[in-house]
């Protein structure tokens, strides 16, 4: 398999009135293709910045201050404007969170789907209306083309975002990314949504990044996972070695805090105190605060994402001064 | 930990609620929303009851309901064996003491010009609990008790973040010594290394003080940690209800079997074995709900009566419940 995406020492920043929030700090990761990679972190922890900078899909008071985005050789963040719009939509694909709002109320859905065929694909609206037709059909909307003349509000919230998918997919993109698609929908909804993106990956090949703070979904659909705190990568490995052996503390206390549907129900364990502040860069680990494995190195130096000395799998990735398996039981913080 | 010879602390008998709404672009049409169709359940003395289901199934809408926070279009509520449905108000506020509700958003329910030292004792003197000078001591106490500092009482709701107010929206709900508390998704709105950290605030709080919760919820992993027993809803009815360990071993109607199957695990390698039977369709409107058993367009097993025939709410074994002609 060959690298698809590669991204390196990616920094994006906020202005805000009182400084900077800095929301993605250094961030390096590759994708190779037909690969799912999850991003995995709480709300505020930079995953989202993170995808739209590849796009660069920011606010104005955004700005990327460092890095480079390869996709396929070209680095994205060189492109001009014209380029750019060729890769989104086209090459990249992105589904978001919440498909009430992105979605246009005031537009047929037919019209919304064939923008995208027209434009990138150059087919004529009859050609491109047809093509939609059949992208609803693959999507598990049955009946597409009385639907494609229907506006969004005739639609549910599940059948939505599986406008946005058909959408997100119409040009055969390379890279399919999913921000957070099932949060906003019901669990047998995120069922069907999750099982659809998993035939379409299979039968397109796409490489896919899907963004969630949900650890159980991505137990289902990723191949490789990586976690994120404070706009930095903690952990990254592939989603077996993720569960069976994490290594950074974060990842440990986030799976502890996860209630399961079978066992016991065992006291869950906690991650003490809350997310981090972004509005420095901090000179030591962000997660210090929180760690109850924390040492004295962690309060004056942030570590770098090295990769696991005897990690059971390859590419095994952590950010942590502190070998956690050495220590039997940590100080408990918090309550 | 409860006792179920006991006469129940709450007693739901055949519940509904309907609510009026104009549909239509200019609200030209009446329309009835079938919220809350004839429940019917008890809430053992200490036991914690989950009531899970989808968005729209009616889970809030009971327990608003049950606090008489909405009023029923027909039956029945019992707290301690006294019927709170038809209460005045005035009847009713000794009452609402002793039941409590604590809401999803916590960002909603504080009011920003209020310190939360305020929030917290508005029931005390309310209620006439406590002497005017003890007052500043209690919440002291309260805030304390959900694990925050007393000397927080003098800021307002923004210096905090969601799982801190959540906190004291619990510590608020506390104030007045009640036996039963509604969680209403208490934890929905949280980040997840802070929802734990309340899942266990409140079990700590069960033990300390004796509460007995209703706790509604969509997330069915965290309904199975904290209840004891579980009631699942569907379109504005209770469809099972049963132990949890007996509901999540072995459910019996179609659609608690389909919820389940639908919930990830966070397991890898389990979940590339499971079979994932993923149901079909959408949860149909309240407005014009399915005749018959509500689950019946998409059920796996849905035969002849199910379409005009609702099911009988019945025992089948002890303690477990189900509406459902297949089973």
């Amino acid at each position: 398999m060959s690298v698809l995406l590669d991204v390196q020492d990616l920094q994006t920043r906020f202005k805000v009135r009182q400084g900077y929030v800095y929301a993605v700090n250094g961030v390096s990761f590759r994708l190779e293709e037909g690969e799912t990679l999850a991003v995995v972190g709480e709300s505020g922890c930079g995953k989202s910045v993170t995808m739209l900078s590849l796009v660069r899909l920011l606010p104005p008071a955004a700005s990327i201050e460092s890095g480079q985005v390869l996709l396929k050789g070209a680095d994205l963040l060189q492109l001009d404007q014209r380029q750019l719009r060729e890769v989104r939509g086209g090459q990249i694909g992105m589904i978001f969170q919440d498909p009430m709002t992105s979605l246009n109320p005031f537009i047929n859905i037919g019209a919304q789907m064939a923008e995208p065929l027209i434009y990138h694909r150059g087919m004529g609206k009859k050609q491109a209306l047809a093509r939609s037709a059949e992208l609803l059909e693959m999507v598990g909307i049955p009946d597409g083309e009385t639907r494609l003349r229907e506006y969004p509000h005739q639609f549910s919230g599940g059948m939505r975002q599986r406008v946005m998918i058909a959408m997100a997919m119409a040009c055969e993109p390379a890279v399919l990314i999913a921000d957070e698609p099932t949060t906003a929908l019901d669990v047998t909804i995120q069922a069907q949504i999750v099982e659809l993106v998993k035939a379409l990956r299979d039968r397109s090949g796409v490489a896919v990044v899907w963004i969630t703070h949900d650890l159980s979904v991505v137990a289902g659909i990723a191949d490789r996972v990586i976690v994120m705190y404070a706009g930095y990568v903690v952990e990254e490995a592939s989603v077996d070695a993720l569960f069976e052996d994490p290594r950074h503390p974060y990842t440990v206390g986030l799976l502890g805090a996860l209630p399961s549907l079978d066992g016991d129900a065992h006291r869950l364990t906690t991650i003490g105190g809350s997310p981090p502040d972004l509005a420095d860069q901090p000179t030591f680990c962000p997660f210090h605060p929180r760690c109850p494995y924390a040492i004295e190195r962690c309060r004056t130096e942030n570590p770098a994402l090295e990769a696991v000395a005897d990690a059971t799998a390859r590419g095994h990735r952590t950010a942590c001064w502190v070998d956690i398996r050495e220590l039997q039981s940590p100080v408990v913080s918090g309550s | 930990m409860f006792d179920r010879d006991n006469p129940p602390l709450v007693r739901v008998e055949k519940l509904t609620k309907h609510f009026s709404v104009r549909i239509g672009a200019y609200g030209e049409t009446r329309a009835t929303v079938h919220a809350l169709d004839d429940i019917s359940f008890t809430v053992q003395r200490g036991e914690t009851l989950g009531l899970v289901g989808e968005s729209g199934c009616g889970k809030s809408t009971a327990g608003l309901t049950l606090l008489q926070l909405h009023q029923p279009t027909a039956g029945k509520v019992f707290f301690q064996e006294t019927e709170v449905t038809g209460l005045s108000d005035t009847e009713l506020r000794p009452l609402r003491q002793k039941m409590q509700i604590i809401f999803q958003d916590p960002y909603s329910t504080l009011s920003p010009r209020m310190t939360i030292g305020n929030a917290i004792g508005e029931p005390l003197w309310l209620h006439e609990l406590i002497a005017k000078n003890r007052v500043q001591e209690r919440i002291a106490e309260l805030l304390d008790a959900v694990g925050l500092n007393p000397a927080f009482a003098f800021r307002y709701p923004h210096e905090f973040s969601g799982g801190q107010r959540q906190r004291i929206c619990i510590a608020r709900a506390l104030a007045c010594e009640p036996e039963f508390i509604v969680c209403d998704e208490p934890i929905s709105a949280l980040d997840v290394s802070i929802q734990a950290q309340i899942i266990n605030l409140l079990q700590d709080l069960q033990e300390t003080y004796h509460l007995t919760y209703l706790f509604i919820a969509h997330d069915l992993a965290v309904v199975r940690h904290i209840s004891d027993r579980v009631a699942v809803m569907y379109l504005g009815r209770v469809v099972e209800m049963a132990p949890k360990s007996r509901l999540f071993s072995n459910p019996l109607h179609p659609y608690t079997h389909a919820l389940l199957q639908a919930v990830p695990v966070p397991n890898p390698r389990q979940e590339r074995q499971r079979q994932h039977t993923v149901i079909h369709g959408n949860v149909p409107s309240a407005i014009n709900p399915p005749s018959g058993c509500r689950f019946h367009p998409r059920c796996p097993l849905a035969f002849e009566p199910c379409d005009h025939i609702v099911p009988e709410w019945r025992e089948v074994e002890s303690d477990h419940w189900v509406a459902c002609h297949a089973v």
